[in-house]
């Protein structure tokens, strides 16, 4: 894409470049003058570009990122202390917090429906399927027959 | 009274490669991941903040739903992107036009302001193609 158009790409080539950092160096300790670092910004200046894009603050979408790949390898048979560590969190107890702060619930009991629902799916897929595709796909008839 | 859609489905070529793409690129999370037996598989994703729309990736393949015939002949349609499955948004076009470029997505059309919109157009790892459009009164 052309300069010429849109002026003010190469910000937001540097504002993705820092997002896609935290995207793969969430697990490591990083901070906010790492990030500001790559992105060639002050940090003030960043920020607020930042904010304006993704409408988290890096911080903010650092913690998001955290978060959201520790609920991934809660549906593994990970224990919950390593899951905090593995996704940069350095305690469990912020771990937790954080946790229950964005997703409204604790990450063990997150862990506890999140296995019971994969037995579940593996036991009863047809729950998970809605009927018109099951039927479709010729599923609910070969499942029965089992 | 109809009050909201919560299942859609996009046809594919290859439901791993898919995964790949719808997940690991577009970002979509994984709501459904159910074997059904040997080559058969349901597989659902959803827009990160859209968790009640589950997107089912179904595979074009000879079984039930497609005779040999119209699978190949599906196949075919989908690669040669004849359809059009849809309208994402995103919050920041060009941000999101730069960042999916990176990861490899193809687009068909670059960010352009439309009188409707500003809206680009990117096509999935099978062929079919989809607008990409930021939120309106951002």
């Amino acid at each position: 894409m052309t300069a010429e158009k849109f002026p003010k790409i190469y910000l937001y080539r540097r504002i993705v470049q820092a997002k896609l950092f935290i995207d793969t160096h969430f697990h490591q300790d990083i901070n906010l003058d790492n990030i500001a670092d790559e992105a060639f910004f002050s940090k003030f200046h960043f920020i607020r570009l930042f904010k304006s894009t993704y409408n988290k603050t890096p911080h903010q979408y650092l913690t998001s990122v955290r978060i959201e790949n520790a609920k991934l390898l809660l549906q593994t048979e990970m224990a919950v202390a390593d899951v905090c560590f593995s996704v940069g969190f350095d305690s469990t107890s912020s771990f937790t917090g954080l946790f229950k702060r964005l997703t409204k619930t604790t990450p063990s009991l997150y862990k506890k429906i999140q296995l019971k629902r994969k037995s579940e799916i593996s036991k009863t897929p047809l729950k998970f399927i809605p009927n018109c595709f099951a039927e479709q796909k010729g599923w609910k008839t070969a499942i029965l027959k089992k | 009274m109809i009050t909201k859609m919560n299942h859609v489905s996009i046809f594919v070529l290859n439901q791993d490669s898919a995964y790949e793409f719808y997940v690991n690129k577009l970002g979509f999370k994984v709501h459904t991941d159910a074997p059904m037996g040997p080559g058969m598989r349901w597989l659902t994703v959803c827009p990160p903040e859209q968790p009640e729309l589950e997107i089912s990736l179904m595979a074009v393949s000879e079984g039930m739903m497609f005779k040999k015939e119209a699978a190949a002949q599906m196949r075919e349609l989908v690669s040669k992107g004849t359809f059009g499955f849809g309208v994402f948004e995103c919050n920041d076009l060009l941000a999101t036009y730069e960042e999916l470029k990176v990861k490899g997505v193809q687009f068909k059309k670059e960010p352009t302001k439309e009188f409707y919109g500003f809206e680009a157009l990117f096509t999935d790892d099978s062929g079919n193609w989809f607008s990409l459009g930021e939120k309106k009164n951002k």
